[in-house]
C-alpha cells in the first residue's frame, strides 16, 4: 500500500506514542512519568500537525496547537506551581504489581486493543485510521491500567491524562472535523483536571502528610471491621 | 435567549462570590441566582410544552422535552439545596471554615455545569459539560478537609474522571460512523438519531458500550458504583442532596440519549442488555442496603438502586416504560434531595451518622423524626408517594412488554430494598433514645427547605398537574421507545 510521507511519519509517531505509554508504566520516579507524558503529548501534537498538512485541515492544525499549549506547556506548569519540588523526586517503591509484570500486562492490553479494533478497521481503506485506532485504544487501556496499579497520586493523575491522549490519537484519525470550540473546551477541561486533582493532592498532603493514594482506605462497607 | 441566560446566571454569580466586598453575601447571591435559574427553567419548560422545542442558537443551544425536564429538576434541587446550606453550613461542623464564599463560588460553577449538560445540543460540548460537572463537584466533596472526606473526594475524582476518556472514545466512534453515513453534516442529538438507521450498527453498539462504561461510572451504575456511597456520605449534606438527587441523573441523561440512537438503529439491539445491567445495579444495592450502618450511605445506595430502575425501564423500550423512566427521574430527584435534607437535620440534632446511635428520634426532635419517616417511606416506594406510582408503571409496562422474568426480579429486589430501608428507619424513628439529648434548635432555613421539598413529594403521588404530565410525555418521546 503506497503511503505518503506525512502518513509514514504518523505511523512512526504512533509507535513512539505506544512506547511512551509503556515507559510511563515502567518508570518509578514521579518526575520521569511526567516527562514521558509531555513527550507523548508532543507526539500527539506532531501527529495532528502531520495529518493537518496531509489533509489540509484547519481543525487538525488547531487541535495540534491546542494540544501543545494545554498538555505540553500548561499542565506541567500547573503541576509544578501546585506541588513542591521534592514531590517530583519521589520514587514509588511499592506498586500493586511489579514492573516486569506490569509491562507484560500492558503488552497484553495492546494485543486486546488490536483484537477489538480488528473487525472495525478491516473494511477501512484509510491507512491512518488503521494505525491510529488500535494504538489509541491501547493508549486508553494502558492508561487505565496504570491508574489501577499506581499508588502515588500524581502518576494516577497522569494515567488519566494519558488515557485522554490515547482517545485523541484515535480521534484525529476517525473524527478530525470536531468544531474548534469543542476542541478548546476539551483543552480547558484537561487543564482543569490537572488543577482540581492537583489541589486535591495538595489538600491530602497537608491533612494526611502523604500522597500515597493507596494509603487512603478507611471508607469501606465491611460490616465487621467498620469503625 | 432564556437557554443562554440560564447558563450565564450561575457563571455570573460565581464571579460575584469571588469579589471581595460581596463575599459576605455569597449565600444570598447564590440563593437569588439559583432561584432565577429555576424561574427560567420553568419558563423554558412552558415554552417546550407549547412548541415541543426551544431553539436559542441552532445546533448549539436547544431544549426538547427531556432536556427541559432535566433543567427544571437541576435548578429546583440546586436552589433548595442552597437554601438548606444557609443554616447548615454555619453549623458546628463547618463553623471553622471561613471560606464559605469559596464554597458558594464553587457551588455556582457546579450548578452551571449541571445546567449546561441538558442545554447543549452539540454532543462534544455535552461531553465537556459532563466532565465539568465532575471537576466542579470534586472539591465540594472534599470541602470538610477531614481524612475521610478527602479520601472520598479522591476515589470520586479518580474513578469518575477515568470514565471520561473512555466515553470520549465512544463519542469519536459515533461521529466516525455518522460522518461516513451522512457525509459530514453538523451533529446534534436530533441529527444523530435521524441518521441512526444508515449508520454502521457495530460502531453504534461499540460507541454506546464505551459511553455506557465511561458515563455509567459517573452516574454510579453497578459495578462502577464503589465511589458513590463514600462521596455521597462524606460531602457536606447540601452537596449530597445535589449529588444524589440530580448529579447522577445528568450523565444518565447522556446515556439515555445514546440509547435512543441505538434504538433508532434497527440492527443494533441492546435493550435486553440494558435491562440486565439495570437489574444488576438494583440487585447489588438491595442487599448492600440491608447491611448498611450509616444513614447517609443508606440514601446513597438507594440512589444506585434508582439509577438501575431507570436504566431497566429505558431498556424495556416501550412508550409506557419510557414514561415510567422519566417519571422515575423526576420522582427520584425530588424525593432523594428531600431525604438528604432530612439526613442533614439529623446530623445537626445528633451529630452522628451511624444508624445504631440514632434511636427514638421522634422523641428527641419530632420535626426531624416525622420528616425522616415520611421521606424514607417516599424513597422506598410506599403509596401514596410518587415513587410508588412510577415504579408501579414501570412494572406494569414490563408485564405488557412480555418481560416477565425481568419484572419478577425487579419487583422482588424493590421489595427487599423497601424492607431494608424501613427496618433501619424504624429503629431510628421509634425506639428509646439512648441518652436524652438536649435537642438543638434547627435553623429556620433548613426547616423551610425541608417543608418546601416535601410539597411536591406529597402532591405528585396523588395528583399530577397537566403541565407536568405534558412535560413528562414530551420527555418520554425522546427516549425512542416504541
Amino acid at each position: 500500500m503506497p503511503t505518503s510521507i506525512p502518513e509514514a511519519l504518523n505511523t512512526l509517531s504512533a509507535g513512539l506514542i505506544l512506547i511512551s505509554a509503556f515507559a510511563m508504566v515502567a518508570t518509578r520516579q514521579v518526575q520521569g512519568v511526567l516527562r514521558f507524558f509531555v513527550f507523548q503529548s508532543l507526539l500527539l501534537a506532531a501527529s495532528s500537525f502531520l495529518l493537518a498538512h496531509g489533509r489540509n485541515s484547519v481543525h487538525l492544525w488547531a487541535l495540534g496547537a491546542i494540544t501543545l499549549a494545554a498538555k505540553v506547556v500548561t499542565i506541567p506548569w500547573v503541576l509544578r506551581r501546585l506541588l513542591p519540588g521534592e514531590f517530583y523526586e519521589r520514587r514509588e517503591i511499592s506498586q500493586a504489581v511489579n514492573i516486569p509484570a506490569s509491562l507484560l500486562l500492558a503488552l497484553l492490553l495492546t494485543v486486546v486493543a488490536e483484537f477489538l479494533t480488528g473487525p472495525l478497521v478491516a473494511t477501512v481503506r484509510d491507512p491512518v485510521i488503521r494505525v491510529n485506532l488500535p494504538i489509541g485504544l491501547a493508549g486508553v487501556l494502558i492508561g487505565a491500567y496504570s491508574l489501577i496499579a499506581r499508588r502515588e497520586a500524581i502518576p494516577q493523575l497522569i494515567g488519566i491524562l494519558a488515557m485522554e491522549n490515547g482517545a485523541f490519537f484515535a480521534g484525529i484519525a476517525i473524527a478530525p472535523e470536531l468544531p474548534i470550540i469543542a476542541e478548546l473546551a476539551v483543552a480547558v477541561d484537561v487543564i482543569l483536571i490537572a488543577v482540581v486533582v492537583g489541589l486535591l493532592t495538595r489538600n491530602i498532603r497537608q491533612t494526611l502528610g502523604t500522597t500515597e493514594a493507596g494509603a487512603l482506605s478507611e471508607l469501606k462497607e465491611d460490616p465487621l471491621a467498620w469503625r | 435567549m432564556a437557554l443562554m441566560a440560564i447558563l450565564g446566571i450561575p457563571l455570573l454569580a460565581a464571579l460575584l462570590c469571588w469579589v471581595r466586598p460581596l463575599r459576605r453575601v455569597a449565600w444570598g447571591l447564590t440563593v437569588a441566582a439559583t432561584a432565577a435559574t429555576f424561574a427560567l427553567a420553568t419558563y423554558i419548560s412552558a415554552e417546550v410544552i407549547v412548541g415541543g422545542k426551544v431553539v436559542a442558537l441552532p445546533g448549539w443551544f436547544e431544549a426538547d422535552g427531556l432536556s427541559a425536564l432535566i433543567l427544571v429538576l437541576v435548578s429546583f434541587v440546586c436552589a433548595l439545596a442552597c437554601v438548606f446550606a444557609g443554616g447548615y453550613m454555619q453549623h458546628e461542623e463547618h463553623a471553622g471554615k471561613l471560606r464559605l464564599w469559596w464554597f458558594y463560588a464553587n457551588y455556582n460553577l457546579f450548578v452551571f455545569a449541571l445546567l449546561a449538560v441538558p442545554a447543549l445540543a452539540e454532543p462534544n460540548l455535552t461531553w465537556v459539560a459532563v466532565e465539568l460537572v465532575t471537576l466542579f463537584s470534586v472539591l465540594l466533596v472534599g470541602f470538610d478537609n477531614t481524612a475521610s472526606a478527602l479520601e472520598a473526594a479522591w476515589k470520586f475524582a479518580v474513578l469518575t474522571i477515568m470514565g471520561a476518556p473512555i466515553a470520549l472514545f465512544g463519542f469519536f466512534a459515533l461521529f466516525w460512523t455518522y460522518r461516513s453515513a451522512t457525509g459530514g453534516a453538523w451533529e446534534t442529538w436530533d441529527a444523530l438519531r435521524s441518521a441512526a438507521s444508515s449508520m454502521n450498527p457495530n460502531l453504534v453498539k461499540l460507541s454506546f458500550l464505551l459511553v455506557f462504561v465511561g458515563f455509567g461510572a459517573k452516574s454510579g451504575l453497578a459495578p462502577m458504583h464503589t465511589w458513590l456511597p463514600d462521596a455521597h456520605s462524606q460531602a457536606p449534606t447540601p452537596v449530597c442532596a445535589v449529588l444524589s438527587g440530580i448529579k447522577t441523573t445528568v450523565p444518565l441523561y447522556v446515556i439515555l440519549r445514546f440509547l435512543s440512537i441505538v434504538l433508532a438503529s434497527p440492527a443494533a439491539r441492546l435493550g435486553n442488555w440494558m435491562i440486565v445491567l439495570g437489574l444488576i445495579s438494583v440487585g447489588i444495592t438491595a442487599f448492600l442496603l440491608l447491611q448498611v450502618r450509616d444513614y447517609k450511605r443508606m440514601f446513597a445506595y438507594s440512589t444506585v438502586e434508582h439509577m438501575g430502575i431507570i436504566l431497566t425501564a429505558a431498556g424495556l423500550a416501550t412508550q409506557t416504560s419510557d414514561f415510567g423512566a422519566v417519571s422515575q427521574i423526576l420522582n427520584h430527584a425530588i424525593t432523594k434531595s428531600l431525604c438528604f435534607y432530612v439526613a442533614g437535620l439529623i446530623l445537626l440534632v445528633l451529630g452522628t451518622r451511624e444508624i445504631q446511635s440514632v434511636r427514638g428520634l421522634f422523641r428527641i426532635s419530632p420535626f426531624a423524626g416525622s420528616m425522616l419517616l415520611l421521606s424514607s417511606l417516599a424513597i422506598a416506594g410506599a403509596p401514596p408517594f410518587p415513587i410508588f406510582l412510577s415504579e408501579f408503571s414501570i412494572l406494569s409496562a414490563g408485564m405488557r412488554a412480555g418481560q416477565y422474568t425481568a419484572v419478577a426480579f425487579l419487583a422482588i429486589l424493590i421489595v427487599i430494598a423497601f424492607v431494608a430501608i424501613m427496618l433501619h428507619v424504624n429503629g431510628m424513628v421509634f425506639g428509646k433514645p439512648a441518652t436524652l439529648h438536649s435537642a438543638k434548635a434547627l435553623p429556620t432555613s433548613c426547616r423551610f427547605a425541608v417543608l418546601v421539598a416535601m410539597a411536591p413529594v406529597a402532591l405528585l403521588g396523588v395528583y399530577i398537574p397537566a403541565p407536568v404530565h405534558d412535560l413528562l410525555q414530551l420527555a418520554a418521546q425522546q427516549l425512542g421507545g416504541r
